[in-house]
């Protein structure tokens, strides 16, 4: 038995057991492979999002004389062009826009608190992880109005064939373009800002227990490295669901 | 009163200030790149729509390199853990290619 120990600590046998062979912990790892079975579930949704946009016919004239219509593909930056108490003003993608910065910035901080707690140092993991959870609800306010904004639509809406006009977009009626666009908005946008508010929901329990002392008694701060990789996860898939749904 | 003696004895280690300002960097650069996407998206002609495609997927996956290699972490990992992450994605490649075939077949017959 004690030859057999031997030889698994000098790595002659990686996957025999006793040493781990990808020289990370057991829940980084799984982190790992859970962030990538979620991947998956997000590549779906999107690449659903694509079959979809090609099955449509796609708006052929010029962006200055595009009008809403059922017949084809709506141009993102004609849907998404309203800022909060600009109304009435047309500015494309500005908002989405500060909704990038703003998870951007929360990825930033979110690596300098696991970074912090690499050096044992509590006070700047406290001061991190709450300029991240701020950035977090920043975002999760923004889509809230955004989607408000979606759902109310103009003032003029659109006037169907039949004659009826509806305002806004919920799950049977769209005024921006075909009824799926609003359907795959409200999916894949709302998938995402579950995951956000989870991600939230995890990083205030990591900053309770780096306040409290939790980690320093541990000894390490794991915790914060493992909820990291999620929240930047979410800040990639947001970076993704950018260019896809808005920029394209 | 013990517990909190004994935390303040916690060694805090010194920063290291080469790596926060790559951090920093890394930031810059990535806010650096939604700025020119949102640049391209406005000044490139509408008919250039394949040119823009191609740009805006470009530089998005830039942006998930930094994203997945530094914030993440990855690059700095051991290679087998990078292949096990990185490779299963070739099944998404082939499903884009698959499905997106398919949605041109979908419009024909529409």
């Amino acid at each position: 038995m004690a030859s057999t120990a031997t030889v698994e600590q000098s790595g002659k046998n990686l996957w025999g057991g006793g040493v781990s062979p990808f020289k990370v912990s057991y829940g980084k790892l799984m982190m790992w492979f859970f962030l990538l079975s979620d991947a998956f579930t997000f590549s779906g949704l999107l690449i659903t999002y694509g079959l979809l946009r090609y099955s449509h016919r796609a708006y052929e004239g010029t962006i200055a004389d595009y009008v809403a219509s059922h017949d084809y593909w709506p141009i993102p930056e004609k849907v998404f062009n309203a800022v909060p108490f600009l109304h009435g003003i047309s500015i494309p993608l500005a908002f989405v826009g500060l909704m990038t910065f703003i998870l951007i910035m929360s990825s930033v901080t979110m690596v300098l608190a696991v970074e912090a707690g690499r050096r044992m140092d509590r006070k700047n993991v406290v001061k991190w992880m709450l300029w991240t959870i701020v950035g977090g609800i920043a975002f999760l306010s923004c889509q809230a109005w955004e989607w408000v904004h979606f759902i109310h639509g103009s003032e003029h809406g659109l006037t169907l064939a039949d004659g009826t006009t509806v305002f806004g977009a919920n799950l049977a009626v769209n005024e921006y373009g075909p009824q799926l666009f609003a359907n795959l908005f409200f999916f894949i946008t709302g998938f995402h800002g579950t995951h956000v508010l989870s991600g939230v929901l995890l990083n205030f329990m990591v900053f309770y227990h780096a306040s409290v002392g939790t980690y320093e008694r541990r000894g390490h701060y794991e915790m914060v490295e493992k909820v990291g990789l999620y929240w930047h996860f979410v800040d990639l898939v947001w970076v993704f669901v950018f260019t896809f749904f808005y920029l394209i | 009163m013990a517990l909190l003696e004994e935390i303040s004895q916690v060694e805090v280690q010194p920063v290291d200030k080469s790596k926060i300002s790559k951090l920093w960097k890394i930031a810059g650069l990535l806010l650096v790149i939604t700025i020119i996407e949102f640049i391209f998206a406005f000044s490139l002609p509408d008919n250039w729509k394949l040119m823009k495609i191609s740009i805006f997927l470009a530089l998005t996956f830039v942006k998930a390199f930094y994203i997945v290699s530094e914030f993440m972490h990855l690059k700095h990992e051991k290679k087998v853990l990078i292949w096990s992450i990185v490779l299963p994605f070739i099944l998404v490649i082939w499903l884009v290619i698959a499905l997106i075939y398919q949605g041109g077949d979908i419009l024909s017959v529409r």
